[in-house]
C-alpha cells in the first residue's frame, strides 16, 4: 500500500545542492580554471601553430621581418620539400613556360624557376620512418605483454633479478652505446638496413613495456581468468578473450610510448643509416644544406612528421584518459 | 552432478602448511559448507578441488576417477568467486554466456539456456547491461547466472555473499538455498560466517589452523562440538565454557559453586579424567532458572534481543556465562540467581586435550 497521497509531489528529480557547486566564488573558480588551461594550450601549442602557418608560407613570406601572420598559402614549401629540381636557363624557362602537360607542382617550381626531375629522398624516409616505428612498436608490445604476463602470473625462478636485469637495460644513457652498435651493425651487416633499426628499437622497448605492461596485469584480479578456466577455456584462451581486452589501457599508452620513441628517434638513426633505412628525423635537418634555409620546406617536414604520431595519440586517446578502471571486481 | 572424495590432501606453502593432510567425502546432491576463520585454509581447500590450486599431496576423485592433476576446464565444475569476477569488457548477457562458448554450443541454445537461467534469478532486466554499474546484489546475481547456465558436475562458492551488505546477504542466501534444492547440485560452499553456515548446510566442516575439526550436519556440531574450538565457534554467543575440578560426580566450579553431574555422564568422567580439571558446556538456552537451582551466580547485564533476552552471569568471579531468559523477566544488575543446565544439554571437555567426552553406554 502506498502511504503517499495522489497530490502528494513526486520527487523524481534530485538535484545536488553541494554548497561547493553553487555559488559566486567556485563559478568564478571555474572560469579562473578554464582560462588557465586555455592559456597553457596557447603556449603549449604555438610552436606548432607556428610551424604550421611556416609550412604553408611562400619563401619570401617565410622570412619576412616582422613576422606575417596573414598571409597566401602556398603549396611551395610541400613541392620542394617533397622533389628534387634543377633551375633553368633563360632558354628552357621560355620553352617550359609554353608546355601543357605540366601539373600543379610543375607549375609551382616554375614559378622559381626550377623544372622538377623527381621524387626526393623525403618520401622514402618517411615511409621508413613508419614501417621501422610500426614494426618495432608491435614486436615491443606483442613480445612485452607476453613477458608481462608471465611475470605477473607464474612463479619464475629469479623473477626480481630478472626484472631488474631487463630494467638495467634502460640505465645506461643510449649514446654511451653508440660505437660499439655501429662497428657491431656493420660486421653483421645490419648497417643501414630496416631490419637493424626495428631490433635496436624494439630493444630500447621491450623493456620499458615490459614494465609498464606488468604493472597494469597485475591490476587485473586473477580471479578474471581463473573463472576463465573452471568455465572450460584454456589459459591462452583466457589470456585472449579476458587479459588482453582487461589490459587494452594499459597496452595503448605502452603503444603510444615505444611508437614516439621509435618515431622520434634521431642519434642511432643517424650513426646507423645512410639513405636506404634512413628516417625522417635524421633526414630533416640534412636539408639545411647549401643555398640558404628553406624554412617552408623544413616547416612542412616537421609537419608531416607530427601528423602520425598525432593520428595514433588521438586514435587512442580514449583508453589513455579511461586509466585503469576495472569496474566488476572489487579488491577486498 | 559428482561424489567428490579428498584423501589425504594436503598444500604447503614454502614450509607452512595451508591445508593439512585432509580427508573428506562430499555426497552427490550434499550442500557442504566449509566453515571456519579466516586463513584457515578454506579458500585453499576449494581452489584445490577446482584445479586451480595443485595439491601438495593425496588425491582428489570427482565420481572415483581421479582427477588430482587435471586442468581445472576439465573437471566440469563451476566456481563462484567473492568478488564476482565479472567481465567488465562484456555485458552480462555475454558473461553469462561465456561458459557455454567454451563448449561450442549453439546460438540458439545458448540464448535458450541463458534467458531460462536469467529467469530463474531474476534478471532479465540486466542482461544488456555492463556489470560494472550494477549494484552488489546484482553483481553477485549474475555471477550465480554464469555458474548455474551450464549443469556441471559441482558448485564451489568461495564466500559469495562475503561482499554484499547485510541486508542483502540474506535475501541471497535465501536464493541460493532455494536454487540448490531445485537443481540439487553437489554444492561446496566456503564462509566465515557461523549463522550462514548453520542456515544452509546440509553439511558443515568446520576447519581451523589448517585442519578439519568437526564434520557434521549443522545440529551436531552446535549441540555436540568434537572440541573446545568449535564449540567457541558455533553459536552466537558460542557455547559456555567452565572449568572446574572433577572428583566423584561433583565438579567445583570456584569456590561457590559445586555442580552434581548427570548420572549417564559418570562413567565417562570417571574414566578419562578421573580426578582433576573437565570443562563444562552448555548453551545459553540450556539455563533453567529456578530458585533451588543448583548454580548461584549474579546478573552482570542484560541484553534484550527482541523476543528473548540474554543474560550475562556472573559464575565464578571474572567469568561470564551466558544464559537466555524470557524477555518480560526482570533482572537488576547484581541480582542473584539461581538457576540448573538441562540433563540433555550439558556437554564436558577435557581441558588438555581439547576434545569432548563421549558418553559411555552403561
Ligand atoms: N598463494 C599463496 N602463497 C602463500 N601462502 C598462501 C597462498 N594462498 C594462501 N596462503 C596461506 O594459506 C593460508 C590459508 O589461506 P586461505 O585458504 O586463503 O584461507 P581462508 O580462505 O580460510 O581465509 C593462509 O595462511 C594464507 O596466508
Ligand atoms: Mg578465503
Amino acid at each position: 500500500m502506498a502511504l503517499r497521497s495522489p497530490s502528494a509531489p513526486k520527487q523524481d528529480v534530485v538535484i545536488s545542492t553541494r554548497v561547493d557547486k553553487v555559488g559566486l566564488r567556485p563559478a568564478l573558480l571555474r572560469n579562473f580554471r578554464a582560462g588557465l588551461a586555455v592559456v597553457a594550450a596557447l603556449i603549449m601549442l604555438l610552436p606548432a601553430v607556428w610551424m604550421s602557418m611556416t609550412a604553408f608560407k611562400s619563401r619570401p613570406d617565410a622570412v619576412s621581418v616582422p613576422p606575417k601572420v596573414f598571409f597566401t598559402p602556398t603549396l611551395e614549401g610541400f613541392v620542394s620539400l617533397l622533389t628534387d629540381r634543377r633551375q633553368l636557363s633563360n632558354t628552357e624557362l621560355e620553352d617550359y613556360k609554353q608546355r601543357t602537360d605540366l601539373n600543379w607542382m610543375d607549375k609551382l617550381a616554375l614559378k622559381r624557376g626550377q623544372a622538377i626531375i623527381g621524387w626526393s629522398e623525403f618520401p622514402k624516409h618517411l615511409r621508413n620512418s613508419i614501417i621501422i616505428s610500426v614494426t618495432s612498436t608491435f614486436l615491443s608490445i606483442f613480445f612485452g605483454v607476453l613477458a608481462a604476463y608471465a611475470f605477473s602470473r607464474f612463479k619464475i625462478p629469479g623473477e626480481s633479478d630478472l626484472l631488474f636485469f631487463i630494467l638495467s637495460t634502460r640505465m645506461l644513457p643510449p649514446v654511451v652505446v653508440t660505437i660499439p652498435i655501429f662497428l657491431m651493425y656493420r660486421a653483421l651487416g645490419l648497417f643501414d638496413t630496416h631490419i637493424g633499426l626495428i631490433l635496436l628499437y624494439t630493444a630500447f622497448n621491450l623493456s620499458f613495456a615490459v614494465w609498464l605492461m606488468k604493472g597494469f596485469i597485475d591490476e587485473i584480479p586473477k580471479e578474471y581468468e581463473e573463472a576463465a578456466l573452471v568455465d572450460g577455456y584454456t589459459r591462452l584462451q583466457a589470456f585472449r578473450k579476458i587479459v588482453l581486452p582487461q589490459a587494452i589501457t594499459g597496452i595503448a599508452a605502452t603503444t603510444v610510448f615505444s611508437f614516439i620513441f621509435a618515431w622520434n628517434e634521431y642519434a642511432f638513426a643517424l650513426m646507423l643509416t645512410s639513405s636506404a633505412a634512413r628516417t625522417a628525423p635524421p633526414s630533416l635537418p640534412s636539408r639545411i644544406g647549401t643555398g640558404g634555409v628553406e624554412w617552408a620546406a623544413i616547416a612542412a617536414g616537421s609537419l608531416l612528421f607530427l601528423i602520425p604520431a598525432i593520428i595514433l595519440t588521438f586514435a587512442l586517446r580514449k583508453h589513455l584518459l579511461r586509466g585503469v578502471t576495472f569496474g566488476a571486481i572489487r579488491k577486498g | 552432478m559428482a561424489t567428490i572424495e579428498l584423501k589425504q590432501v594436503e598444500k604447503r606453502f614454502g614450509e607452512a602448511y595451508a591445508v593439512k593432510p585432509m580427508d573428506m567425502t562430499i555426497n552427490n546432491g550434499d550442500f557442504v559448507v566449509l566453515l571456519g576463520p579466516s586463513g584457515c585454509g578454506k579458500t585453499t581447500t576449494l581452489r584445490m578441488i577446482s584445479g586451480l590450486e595443485s595439491v601438495s599431496s593425496g588425491i582428489i576423485n570427482f565420481n572415483d576417477k581421479d582427477v588430482t592433476w587435471l586442468h581445472p576446464s576439465e573437471r566440469d565444475i563451476a566456481f563462484v568467486f567473492q568478488f564476482f569476477a565479472l567481465y567488465s569488457h562484456m555485458t552480462c548477457r555475454e558473461n553469462i554466456a561465456f561458459p557455454l562458448r567454451a563448449s561450442g554450443e549453439e546460438g540458439a541454445e545458448i540464448d535458450r539456456k541463458v534467458k531460462r537461467v536469467a529467469e530463474m534469478l531474476r534478471i532479465e532486466h540486466l542482461l544488456k547491461s555492463r556489470p560494472g554499474g550494477l549494484s552488489g546484489g546484482d553483481q553477485q546475481r549474475v555471477a550465480l547466472a554464469r555458474a548455474l547456465v551450464r549443469k556441471p558436475a559441482a558448485f564451489l562458492m568461495d564466500e559469495p555473499l562475503g561482499a554484499l551488505d547485510a541486508e542483502f546477504r540474506e535475501t541471497m542466501r535465501a536464493e541460493i538455498k532455494r536454487l540448490h534444492l531445485e537443481q540439487n547440485a553437489t554444492t561446496v560452499y566456503v564462509t566465515h560466517d557461523q549463522i550462514e553456515a548453520m542456515a544452509m548446510g546440509d553439511k558443515i566442516v568446520v576447519m581451523s589452523a589448517a585442519e578439519i575439526q568437526q564434520a557434521g550436519t549443522p545440529l551436531e556440531v552446535y549441540y555436540d562440538p568434537a572440541n573446545l574450538f568449535v564449540a567457541r565457534f558455533i553459536g552466537s554467543p558460542g557455547m559456555n565454557l567452565v572449568e572446574g575440578s572433577y572428583s566423584e560426580g561433583k565438579i567445583k566450579l570456584g569456590d561457590a559453586n559445586i555442580y552434581c553431574v548427570p548420572q549417564d555422564w559418570r562413567a565417562s568422567l570417571d574414566t578419562t579424567i578421573g580426578t582433576g580439571e573437565v570443562v563444562v558446556g552448555f548453551r545459553p538456552e540450556a539455563v533453567q532458572f529456578s530458585a533451588q537451582g543448583q548454580l548461584g551466580s549474579s546478573v552482570y547485564a542484560n541484553d534484550l534481543h527482541g523476543s528473548y533476552s540474554m543474560l550475562h552471569l556472573e559464575l565464578i568471579k571474572d567469568n561470564i556465562v551466558n544464559a537466555r531468559a524470557d524477555r518480560r523477566d526482570r533482572h537488576q544488575m547484581g541480582d542473584s540467581i539461581k538457576f540448573d543446565i538441562d540433563p540433555e544439554q550439558v556437554r564436558f571437555f577435557d581441558p588438555k586435550t581439547e576434545k569432548a567426552l563421549q558418553k559411555v553406554a552403561l
